[in-house]
């Protein structure tokens, strides 16, 4: 009697439920939802539009790619990262596991709240550069960076879910700042890489924000120049091999 | 087990589970079967293996050796999981969350969930919904908890420590809920440390130490399992000389009155009055289940070390 109902059951509400209420859960802890919403306007508004303005539009269009991208990436590793790390410490991925939650739901869940954080981080970023620092892009460019910086989420996401299944919740910040700011800087996130020593720049090619960042000022106008298959690929390469380094411990 | 008897299929069954974790042997060939309409107390002490046998049940773990079944399913399957509930003792809820949210969540995960004014009524949130989880008190939490349990309208529900925390008229009217939902045909799986717990809800006790079964039946046959009888007196007899008689295990001041621990108390009592005419406040007791498990886990810690 009960198995008709049963197979009728359809999880897709459980799904966006739990995308909902992970939104809803780090939006209402400010020390997570205030620092990945406002430092990248902020700092944009500082470096690129009040400090920046002097090197003109391009300055202030390289940077646009580069706070979007900078802040993707604060919200994809400390939302994974600190999250998974508090979650698997204090029981709650073990009481989800226990509870009929769909496969899945979890870390679909996540990478939604991931992914509404950057909308709002770049409508944010968007609404100053093209009002404030006089930034004009063709509706194209606009809708190229927001795709770049919705699917940059991913290889982050798989970065900090890693990362926060190597430390506990209250290593995890730490832990995560140790790999978020130097990788922002090496990346030429904050200042272009050709202000960088020489061995700095032949290394930048490492990070994976430095192919985050090169795809973002190509939609923005502002790239070296290399194809962009290439850094994709490696984007993609790296979400693959962090998503089954943290599968792995997370199976443990 | 006897296959000849038509039992009807129990809702979760453990047989012949072996477990460990490194080198400590969690469980050792532990069989446990949980059937419909019954509270099951799972009682032991400590790193007894009660919370690894919940862990293989729920899919936490797989065993390493022997078979867990949940609806005669692996408990891995989302289908036998959707036909239970739990509340685990460790286990953070999202702070910010508010109470409705956790409940619209919990609900969605199951086919055919209870009404929010079922659960609200059956775990007595009223007045609750609206806030959030993390200001709401320890007893308040453990509520919610109870609700994300049930709410799922569950064949089967585990409830590891429910009560702890919680104050007499709280832990009360949880026992109440219990009962109501083994009315209505529900099995749980109760583990805790009130063994005054396992004696108001259970149907059946499960003593476990060491990962094994040292005691299985009602409450009324787990405590005849010890058949001790605790005389209570005020009396001017000298402990030692009590001590000496046979039949007595026990006997200490405690206080004003005298304390005798004893197999029968029926001879005793009778040698009790014969030589102590003044003898007063005269109370028999017979052991409890808290005596019982104490008798139990320490025989079988005393086996091991010998």
């Amino acid at each position: 009697m009960d198995t008709t109902a049963a197979a009728a059951f359809s999880p897709v509400r459980a799904y966006l439920l739990e995308a909902r209420y992970e939104f809803l859960r780090l939006l209402r802890t400010p020390s997570f939802s205030l620092p990945c919403l406002l430092f990248p306007p902020v700092f944009y508004l500082l470096f690129g539009v009040l400090l920046g303005g002097r090197g003109g539009p391009m300055a202030a269009q390289y940077l646009l790619a580069g706070y979007a991208v900078f802040g993707v990436m604060g919200v994809a590793l400390f939302g994974f990262g600190v999250t998974v790390a508090l979650d698997r410490e204090q029981g709650l991925l073990t009481l989800k596991r226990a509870q009929p939650m769909p496969p899945g739901a979890y870390l679909v869940a996540k990478m939604a709240m991931a992914m509404l954080f950057a909308a709002i981080i770049l409508l944010l970023l968007g609404a100053l550069a093209a009002g404030v620092a006089g930034v004009r892009l063709s509706p194209m460019r606009w809708l190229a960076l927001a795709t770049t910086c919705l699917l940059g989420v991913l290889p982050f996401s798989a970065l900090g879910l890693w990362l926060g299944t190597c430390v506990g919740g209250r290593g995890a910040p730490a832990l995560i700042n140790l790999v978020y700011l130097p990788m922002a800087f090496l990346s030429g996130l904050w200042v272009p890489l050709t202000l960088l020593p020489p061995f700095l720049q032949a290394a930048a090619p490492a990070w994976p924000a430095y192919h985050l960042a090169q795809i973002a000022q190509r939609a923005a106008g502002v790239d070296e120049g290399r194809p962009v298959w290439l850094h994709a690929g490696v984007l993609a390469a790296v979400t693959a091999l962090f998503f089954v380094l943290a599968r792995r411990r997370l199976a443990q | 087990m006897d296959m000849a008897t038509p039992i009807p299929a129990p809702l979760a069954r453990l047989r012949g589970v072996r477990h460990r974790y490194g080198t400590t042997l969690a469980l050792d060939g532990l069989d446990l079967a949980l059937p419909a309409g019954q509270v099951l107390a799972l009682l032991g002490p400590n790193g007894a293996g009660k919370t690894t046998a919940i862990g293989l049940l729920l899919g936490l773990q797989r065993p390493g050796a022997g078979t867990a079944e949940l609806f005669g399913l692996p408990p891995q399957d989302l289908a036998a999981r959707r036909r239970v509930g739990v509340m685990l003792q460790a286990a953070a809820v999202p702070d910010t969350l508010k109470v409705h949210e956790l409940l619209e969540l919990t609900r969605s995960y199951y086919p055919r969930p209870r009404s929010v004014a079922d659960v609200v009524a059956l775990a007595g949130l009223g007045g609750l919904m609206a806030r959030r989880y993390g200001r709401l008190s320890g007893g308040q939490q453990r509520r919610v908890q109870f609700a994300l349990a049930v709410c799922g309208r569950p064949d089967l529900l585990f409830l590891d420590e429910p009560t702890t925390g919680l104050d007499i008229d709280a832990r009360q009217t949880l026992w109440e809920a219990i009962r109501e939902l083994r009315a209505q045909g529900c099995g749980v799986l109760l583990t805790t440390h009130y063994l005054e717990e396992a004696e108001a809800l259970a149907d059946r006790v499960v003593v476990v130490n060491h990962g094994r079964v040292v005691a299985d039946g009602t409450v009324a046959q787990v405590r005849a399992r010890v058949a001790q009888r605790r005389i209570r007196c005020a009396s001017a007899l000298p402990v030692a000389r009590v001590r000496g008689w046979p039949g007595v295990q026990d006997a200490r001041h405690d206080g004003e009155r005298l304390q005798i621990v004893a197999e029968a108390a029926e001879p005793i009592v009778r040698r009790l009055l014969a030589e102590d005419a003044g003898l007063s406040d005269l109370e028999v007791q017979r052991a409890g289940l808290s005596d019982a498990f104490l008798a139990l886990t320490r025989d079988a810690a005393q086996e091991e070390a010998a």
